[in-house]
């Protein structure tokens, strides 16, 4: 067997601050932080507020819905262990409530627009639940 | 603000991009670069008294300063460890200056360098938050960033395919003047590009820089004692440095991209505006970059660099001289060195020894670097007056 097909997908790299973030896509929630005095909601997980630094931060469950700022359709992927998953989509979400992530696209090609509105998708790669966003379903 | 000469170049090394370095190490190349600059400047490696080192990739991670001064059997009054990115080597040339304007030493050298051997990819290995909220979905390396940023353009302003190709071309172009670029005798065209694998959409193979071995070293002084060397003295007229975030998901809108402050701050600094300006010496890593940056530049408005490309010409002898070494495009980009050939073309034009690609009457240069994913970002003017 070559060396290459024993380099698994690399999952995330949970520090103490992060954890919580990681238990809320476990149970299937996205949760983020909200700044305790300003109010802003912050993505990725920190101790201080990157916008007036306060440093009281509380875990809230968001909206999981967002909308589609860019995107790229990966031919040749970074890492090794992803080039056998090619073509596939990453891109980047601002979520309702303000800050924006990388995810991965659930979405076909030709159906990628322009500040698509889309949702999370928790998806399981390997043994790593991951909050994968795809299009955004009819509103009931 | 300082508005008056702050430091001047008098020397530069630049070793010719190659493929592959077999039998080099980084250190020997840092040295050979560092030969050639003191050997242009006319001067002994006892005269250097300060050193700016890039951080070495996959070689001596810490007390680099310590490293190459013990290697090159030099003990400066200053040292330090640049970690710009691309921004690396513009950020060296200020630092420099500045250092010797503190009075804490007179005659700086900054290098960078590095080796690439086949079937070794050095690279810094990936850390929070990028490694925990990017790498995990699909997302690692510079071409996924500079794709989304290219989609974004092209997305919010409507720009094409074809637009960014013209950027590859012109690189090229200038390229086949320059017989050290990696892709010299090699031009294509627009066609050619377009035509060429997508790596990551929308960036096709042909807009994303080469990876070389290679190097670079420039050596800075103060104005005055520039006036006594071998060379017409290189000033830094002026400077403009902007960080704004690290991950490409995290930067602001294109409207609030850092070139926007730095490169408008350079030239305030020194007195000038972009219309005086006789080279554009700006980085290159993909054609998205090149495109993002002559809008900061103000050369047109935000959004319609396809217009501004397809108007103009950028060759040696066109109406806006850009890149006339053939950019890292066409040159190679030799990691962190690739960012100080910017320098070292500027230098090259604004001494009048650029040979058969030489801008006529060259008085004035905007460099920039960039890093990360338009992250850390420098701008300087050099000009060939004080």
């Amino acid at each position: 067997m070559s060396e290459l097909q024993n380099i698994s997908l690399p999952g995330p790299t949970i520090t103490p601050v992060s954890e919580p973030f990681w238990e809320g896509i476990k149970a299937g929630r996205l949760s983020l932080q909200q700044c305790d005095k300003c109010e802003q909601w912050i993505f990725y997980p920190r101790e201080h507020c990157p916008h007036c630094f306060h440093h009281s931060l509380t875990w809230k469950q968001a909206s999981g819905r967002g909308r589609l700022k860019t995107w790229s359709v990966i031919h040749r992927a970074g890492h090794p262990a992803w080039q056998e998953h090619t073509p596939y989509v990453v891109g980047v979400v601002t979520l309702e409530e303000g800050p924006s992530l990388l995810t991965h696209l659930l979405i076909e090609e030709a159906a990628l627009t322009y500040n698509m509105e889309v949702e999370m998708a928790i998806s399981e790669i390997g043994p790593h639940p991951l909050p994968f966003f795809k299009k955004q379903e009819e509103m009931k | 603000m300082a508005s008056q000469t702050q430091g001047a170049i008098i020397g530069i090394g630049e070793l010719k991009p190659v493929r592959y370095s077999t039998g080099k190490t980084t250190l020997s190349l840092i040295a050979e670069s560092v030969r050639l600059a003191i050997q242009d400047a006319g001067i002994s490696k006892e005269d250097v008294d300060g050193l700016l080192v890039g951080p070495q990739v996959g070689e001596t991670p810490q007390h680099v300063p310590a490293t190459v001064s013990e290697y090159l059997g030099i003990d400066p009054n200053m040292s330090n460890t640049v970690d710009l990115g691309g921004a690396t080597g513009p950020g060296m040339i200020w630092r420099a200056a500045a250092a010797i304007q503190a009075g804490m030493c007179e005659t700086v050298v900054c290098v960078l360098a590095n080796k690439n051997e086949k079937g070794e990819t050095l690279r810094s290995p990936n850390r929070n938050p990028i490694r925990e909220f990017d790498v995990p979905f699909g997302a690692s390396g510079a071409n996924t960033s500079y794709a989304l940023l290219k989609r974004q353009h092209m997305e919010e302003y409507g720009s094409t395919q074809e637009d960014f190709a013209r950027i590859a071309y012109w690189a090229r172009k200038n390229a086949q003047l320059n017989p050290d670029a990696i892709f010299h005798g090699k031009p294509v065209e627009v066609e050619d590009i377009l035509a060429s694998p997508m790596i990551a959409d929308p960036l096709h193979l042909l807009e994303i820089v080469m990876p070389v071995a290679g190097g670079a070293a420039v050596i800075v002084t103060s104005p005055e004692k520039a006036e006594k060397a071998k060379h017409k003295p290189v000033y830094l007229k002026g400077a403009g440095e902007k960080i704004t975030h690290r991950a490409v998901s995290q930067a602001p809108n294109l409207e609030g991209l850092p070139f926007n402050y730095s490169i408008p701050r350079a030239l305030d600094q020194a007195r000038t505006n972009i219309e005086d300006i006789d080279l554009l010496s700006l980085y290159d890593c993909y054609t998205s970059v090149v495109a993002t940056t002559l809008e900061s530049a103000g050369l047109c408005k935000p959004g319609e660099f396809g217009d501004f490309v397809k108007n103009h010409t950028f060759g040696h002898d066109g109406d806006y001289p850009l890149n006339t070494h053939g950019g890292q495009l066409g040159f190679g980009q030799a990691d962190l060195a690739g960012g100080m050939s910017h320098v070292v073309e500027a230098v090259h034009q604004l001494r009048g020894e650029a040979g058969n690609r030489q801008i006529p009457d060259a008085r004035n240069a905007l460099v920039t670097g960039n890093g990360a994913t338009l992250s850390e970002t420098t701008a300087l003017v050099l000009g060939g007056e004080r």
